[in-house]
């Protein structure tokens, strides 16, 4: 042992070096994440609570927020039922073009925002399509509340099937496969067995959806019509007051959606100790 | 039916898969698709023409040209910030972990308009540039900084896991056999984490390329200066010209997806290299 000592072995940098890293990446943080978060509630109170509640409490920033939980309250369960019934399909059963699936699931990752929206302009819009067939039914599905929440499906499709498919994946099958040999019906099955395995990668495909559902601009801004009361959502309404020049009541509905974003954070952290404690591993 | 699929006892697959494509295709390739129509109906001259415009052309450059910066600010930061959260530990280090996922759930206006705010010349930060006569704010400097705030998670997030798998023997062996840290880190380490550096930036650059929400803001929107390709797109659609707003979207759609085939065949070179 003491023979060794002479010859320094080292695995670890200088102190110097250490300290140098810790503030290069503290500095980083502090300037790109900690400061904008900061700012948004500083100006958002900068002319007091007052002038805070009042924006609040306007019946355009309502009828926004009201939009805003409308669009999540569709968009998620519906890209809930379908990430469920797509990991079931991809993790427990063996087919052709399985990867191909996959790689289509997430396609809508890869598609800027706008182009989002776009898509459904082409199909729906006046001179899209179906448009005209619309039209003619007296139906109306761009710059109205059913192409907000398509687009809004759209953006956040993915996110609750690509948690659910490695985690079902990794899972395997021979618990499903016991239950049903034992006499469970396949509903009986997926709700004892499949759901409490999961539960925890659900949690956090619908945390992460509903944060970017509610959170969605560029595609919603391209299909809304930015009507004020009607097809506002709150980023919208962020958007519109900002250019107004009003920038108290801009950050005060803004500050509303990174309270959302901090809870989301909060909880996102939550749900990654629980599941580390049971030895499940999250995608971020 | 037999041979499209193995044979097992679970059931469900076919309402389940069934759904899966029904709703895939509704939601997702059906409407994807209406981008190549409407681009066909345009004709390769027609889509030539939008492309080739002067200002569409200033356009792509600058959100390529932008997101590349972003992408590249990301990439050594994101490194540094990623080591330091696997390999030292300090105090409030996992507050400052589920921080750095912030951008993900931070809705883009919001990010857009508090930057602007910030950067704006009388900005909180950016009165310390005024005063050495550097603008941010309403420049293609602001663009870079909304772009790296929307792109700072990838680059941690995909080093961190593979940082934290790095084995400690392997660079015991090599201190023990003489090398100093820094040619530990040039030699051992890095090629180790090298592929997912490359994928962070990828992801990073990608998703810089198609942002708008936080961009349009701070980018003061100057026609061959700061304005932004997405940002065309919407100004054409607002016009009507659904043709031409689908044009520019095809044309960033194939740039982006051939700088995407560019990074894995890096990517797959450097791995050949490594193996040999």
């Amino acid at each position: 042992m003491s023979t060794q000592t002479n010859r320094k072995i080292s695995t670890q940098e200088s102190l110097a070096v250490t300290l140098l890293l810790v503030g290069i990446a503290l500095a980083y943080l502090l300037l790109f994440l900690g400061l904008p978060l900061l700012a948004v509630f500083v100006e958002a109170f900068k002319k007091g609570w007052a002038l805070y509640w009042a924006a609040l409490q306007e019946p355009d920033a309502w009828s926004a927020i009201k939009l805003t939980f409308i669009a999540a309250a569709i968009a998620v369960p519906a890209n809930l039922v379908f990430g469920v019934a797509a990991a079931w399909a991809i993790a427990k059963f063996e087919f052709k073009g399985k990867s191909l699936l996959i790689t289509l699931i997430d396609l809508p990752f890869a598609v800027s925002p706008v182009v989002s929206g776009l898509v459904y302009v082409l199909l729906f819009g006046a001179q899209g399509w179906f448009g005209p067939w619309l039209q003619a039914h007296d139906i109306k599905l761009i710059f109205a509340v059913p192409g907000i929440v398509l687009a809004t499906i759209f953006v956040t499709f993915p996110f609750i099937a690509r948690e659910l498919i490695p985690l079902m994946q990794a899972q395997g099958k021979e618990e499903e496969e016991a239950a049903v040999s034992l006499g469970a019906s396949g509903w009986q099955t997926f709700w004892r067995v499949t759901l409490p395995n999961i539960k925890w990668g659900l949690l956090y495909g619908v945390i992460l959806c509903n944060a970017r559902a509610m959170g969605e601009f560029g595609a919603v801004s391209v299909v809304s019509g930015h009507v004020r009361g009607m097809t506002n959502t709150m980023p919208l309404h962020v958007e519109i007051l900002y250019n107004e020049y009003n920038a108290v009541a801009a950050f005060a509905v803004a500050s509303l959606l990174a309270l959302l974003a901090v809870v989301t954070l909060v909880v996102k952290s939550l749900v990654e100790w629980q599941a580390r404690g049971q030895g499940v591993r999250l995608q971020n | 039916m037999a041979q499209f699929r193995a044979h097992s006892v679970l059931p469900g697959f076919n309402l389940a898969l069934g759904f899966t494509l029904l709703y895939l295709s509704l939601i997702v390739l059906i409407p994807l698709s209406s981008l190549f129509f409407k681009t066909a109906e345009l004709g390769f001259g027609g889509f030539w023409d939008v492309v080739t415009s002067e200002r569409v052309v200033a356009s792509l450059r600058v959100t390529f040209l932008t997101s590349l910066a972003a992408a590249l600010v990301n990439t050594f930061f994101g490194l540094v910030v990623a080591w330091v959260l696997v390999r030292y530990s300090f105090p409030g280090k996992r507050i400052v972990d589920a921080l750095v996922d912030l951008p993900f759930a931070l809705p883009t206006a919001v990010a857009g308009i508090t930057l602007a705010t910030l950067y704006a010349p009388n900005g909180w930060l950016g009165q310390y540039f005024a005063t050495y006569d550097i603008k941010i704010a309403y420049t293609p400097l602001g663009i870079v900084v909304a772009l790296t705030f929307i792109g700072l998670p990838f680059v941690v997030r995909t080093v961190q896991p593979v940082l934290a798998d790095v084995e400690a023997e392997v660079e015991e062996a090599a201190a023990s056999l003489g090398a100093g840290r820094w040619d530990v880190f040039r030699r051992v380490i890095f090629p180790a984490i090298y592929p997912a550096l490359l994928t962070g930036f990828a992801l990073a650059f990608a998703r810089a390329i198609g942002e708008y929400g936080s961009v349009i803001f701070i980018a003061g929107n100057m026609p061959y200066i700061s304005e932004i390709a997405p940002l065309l797109i919407v100004a054409k659609l607002e016009q009507y010209d659904y043709a031409g707003a689908t044009a520019i979207a095809v044309a960033m759609l194939l740039i982006s997806f051939a700088l995407l085939l560019g990074i894995n065949a890096l990517q797959w070179w450097t791995s050949r290299r490594g193996a040999r």
